[in-house]
């Protein structure tokens, strides 16, 4: 807290001191350290030149965010720079009078761009269906699992599970030693989404809703998914897999409590894991299983990207197209990865903390990155709906259901894909009128 | 009573008129605004927007989801205005009957009313934490699993439960003045005509109070209504999941968080339309049975 109001404090501080400069605020969805680390980026970028002050907002969570971006968008008072989460990115990339694409910014300012620079896994989300980057991609994550050492010592296990199959033979004696054996949190990024993209199986229709808006449908009731949550539920029936709700902390909370021995959450939380988590632990992929052909590619990336809104004057954009530059460089790029555990999102940063001996120091900090930067398929590029945070909640919904026993896994999914594709074409009816 | 006078025939309106520009402002233009919005499809950033008719009302209502959150607001709505009415009258009669250390026992009960309802909400939580809630390890010594986030009906009664003990305060202190500013001659009087404390407090105490009960019924219905949004919001931390939510809830999410407009306005139209039924509907059948002195 202290450091907040200190970095806050440095903020007002140069925002005073440089009166001539251009100002442009960036609105994100981030709290607590890693929110702390985006004004310290601000603080640091602020310092590399007097041209422009950038001042960061905290608008709360990710849908939080985009709400009052819009709002403020809708009023003429957009700010330069709005943090989109990747489920709304399809609301955002939609409405192509609402931002600047980054591509075109960052050209148009004189600055080089080259798409080959961005790992594999960040190069197709947030751009259009050519490829050209809309929004920038800024932090980046990959559900990955956490490993509590002293568990899998206890109950005599070698390693962390690479397959569902391993992870099936392992759970009875990690239940044995006294652990939950399994925790996640939260079940549509790391067990729907990243589901389809680990096993390369199609997430929805018209090419995971890249190609066209209108008539796109969701698979959720994919045969394979649904087996995915039988066993979930089966595992849990058993004792293998411990559920406490759609809030993230109340599933965390088990792991850090050295409760439970395997956890999937964020490559993005290891800088807090690292604080919080009373036992030593390392990380591994996400399981896939072994059964499904074409499993064990790239997963989807998480986390956000960073817009630049339409309808500021050119030196202001000037000053964005400055710190998105600024922000891709290898070194800020390696700053924020190591502060938050955020992925670096181009080569030449993942190189430079290569170099730097980070991975040697934190093994557990290369897994998000190396598992972004696995051979990719035919549908682990990314997908696109629109109204997706709302299919997220009623996932969530029916997701609870099955576990609280109201509903059978089947009839779950059938009801995700009835509501879900209402929304998609709810959605392109909004958009048709653009 | 004394009338005011005024000399021109436009000087009430005028003085009237700030506060009708602020209704008008605030409550009117908004209304109209979401009215009209609720028969348009509209895009979320505001680019376009299309004409559905009634559409929007029509998904809402053959929408089982939404049903089944009328039935829990319904429900949560009975439960928490009779809890926290009757709770905070029993607590008032209590009170007025004790004599000495009354004051620090009306502080004691006061003081809740000056909790802000997130921060309710949050010690709420804590209360019905899964890890650490004091509340969910009683619940176990008797063998009932609690699991609030998890199990619909834990989640409700948490929700119920704090939304009561939050609003008991503000019943409490509207029924201990009222208790208090009865006749003495006609309390006197009652205790002449009948030994029973009971029968006195049925056909004496209670009518002679009818007019406080009837104002915090109306009150405790819009508090259940609306107000307790941010102990919702706090115990399904942001994520409703299959945890119950009342219409004003929904509104938020689908308005806010999703940003359909057109769906969400309809909600807050026929939400409007409830509220205006239950208040002809109070004014018509229960204040005629409320005297006034």
């Amino acid at each position: 807290m202290q450091k907040l109001a200190l970095s806050g404090l440095t903020l007002a501080f140069t925002a005073t001191s440089t009166l001539a400069a251009t100002d442009i605020t960036w609105w994100h969805g981030m709290a607590g350290r890693n929110g702390e680390v985006i004004n310290e980026l601000a603080t640091q970028f602020n310092a590399a030149q007097n041209a422009c002050v950038l001042t960061p907002v905290s608008k709360g969570t990710y849908e939080e965010a985009l709400a009052a971006g819009i709002a403020a968008f809708r009023s003429g008072d957009q700010p330069n720079i709005l943090q989109v989460f990747d489920a709304g990115a399809a609301t955002i990339i939609n409405a192509p009078k609402a931002v600047i694409p980054a591509e075109d910014l960052i050209k148009g300012a004189g600055y080089d761009f080259n798409r080959e620079d961005f790992i594999q896994g960040v190069r197709y989300f947030y751009a259009d269906s050519d490829g050209k980057f809309v929004g920038m991609p800024f932090n980046s994550s990959a559900p990955i699992m956490y490993v509590n050492t002293e568990a899998l010592q206890k109950a005599g296990i070698a390693g962390a599970p690479k397959t569902w199959e391993e992870f099936e033979a392992m759970a009875p004696k990690l239940k044995a030693a006294g652990y939950i054996p399994l925790v996640q949190s939260q079940l549509t990024w790391e067990f729907t989404e990243n589901f389809f993209s680990r096993h390369d199986l199609q997430f929805a229709t018209n090419n995971n809703g890249y190609d066209a808006v209108a008539g796109t449908e969701i698979n959720v009731d994919a045969p394979e998914h649904v087996m995915m949550y039988q066993k979930l539920k089966d595992w849990y029936d058993d004792g293998w897999f411990g559920y406490f709700g759609a809030g993230w902390s109340d599933n965390q909370k088990p792991f850090e409590e050295d409760k439970a021995a395997l956890w999937i959450g964020s490559s993005g939380s290891f800088g807090g894991l690292q604080k919080s988590a009373q036992m030593p632990f390392t990380a591994s992929f996400l399981p896939y299983w072994n059964a499904i052909d074409g499993a064990g590619t790239n997963t989807f990336i998480g986390g956000a990207a960073l817009f630049a809104m339409s309808g500021h004057d050119d030196a202001q954009n000037k000053c964005t197209a400055d710190f998105f530059e600024f922000l891709t460089s290898p070194e800020v790029q390696y700053f924020w990865h190591k502060s938050t555990g955020y992925v670096p999102v181009t080569e030449a940063a993942y190189e430079l903390a290569k170099a730097d001996g980070h991975y040697d120091r934190f093994p557990a900090a290369e897994v998000g990155i190396k598992q972004l930067m696995l051979p990719g398929g035919e549908w682990s590029k990314g997908y696109r709906m629109g109204f997706y945070p709302q299919i997220r909640e009623v996932m969530e919904r029916e997701y609870g259901r099955i576990f609280a026993g109201e509903t059978s896994v089947e009839d779950a999914m059938a009801t995700i894909k009835s509501e879900g594709d209402a929304l998609l074409a709810r959605f392109a009816k909004t958009t048709a009128s653009n | 009573m004394k009338r005011v006078q005024f000399s021109s025939r436009w000087l009430p309106y005028l003085f009237l008129a700030p506060q009708m520009a602020i209704i008008f402002v605030f409550f009117y233009w908004p209304s109209v605004q979401a009215v009209q919005s609720s028969f348009y499809l509209e895009d979320p950033f505001g680019f376009g927007s299309t004409f559905v008719g009634l559409e929007n009302y029509a998904d809402i209502l053959s929408s089982h989801e939404y049903l089944g959150i009328a039935k829990f607001t319904l429900v949560f709505t009975l439960l928490v205005t009779g809890l926290s009415l009757g709770l905070g009258l029993l607590l008032a009669v209590k009170a007025d009957a004790v004599l000495r250390g009354s004051h620090s026992y009306k502080t004691l009960l006061i003081w809740v009313y000056a909790v802000a309802p997130p921060v309710a909400g949050l010690i709420g939580m804590m209360f019905f934490d899964q890890h650490i809630g004091p509340l969910v390890r009683a619940a176990a010594f008797f063998g009932w699993d609690m699991k609030v986030g998890l199990d619909y009906t834990d989640t409700a009664i948490a929700m119920i439960t704090v939304s009561v003990w939050k609003q008991i305060p503000y019943n409490f202190i509207f029924f201990l003045s009222g208790l208090q500013s009865l006749p003495a001659s006609v309390r006197e009087a009652a205790l002449i005509d009948c030994r029973s404390g009971a029968r006195r407090f049925l056909d004496v105490t209670l009518p002679l109070l009818a007019p406080t009960a009837f104002f915090l019924l109306i009150m405790n219905m819009t508090y259940a209504l609306f107000e307790t949004f941010g102990i919702i919001d706090v115990i399904v931390k942001d994520k409703a999941a299959n945890n119950p939510i009342t219409l004003v809830y929904k509104v938020y999410m689908d308005g806010f968080r999703g940003n359909d407009l057109g769906g969400s306005s309809a909600q807050s139209v026929i939400l409007m339309l409830i509220v205006f039924v239950l208040t002809i509907f109070q004014f018509r059948f229960i204040e005629r049975r409320v005297h006034y002195g």
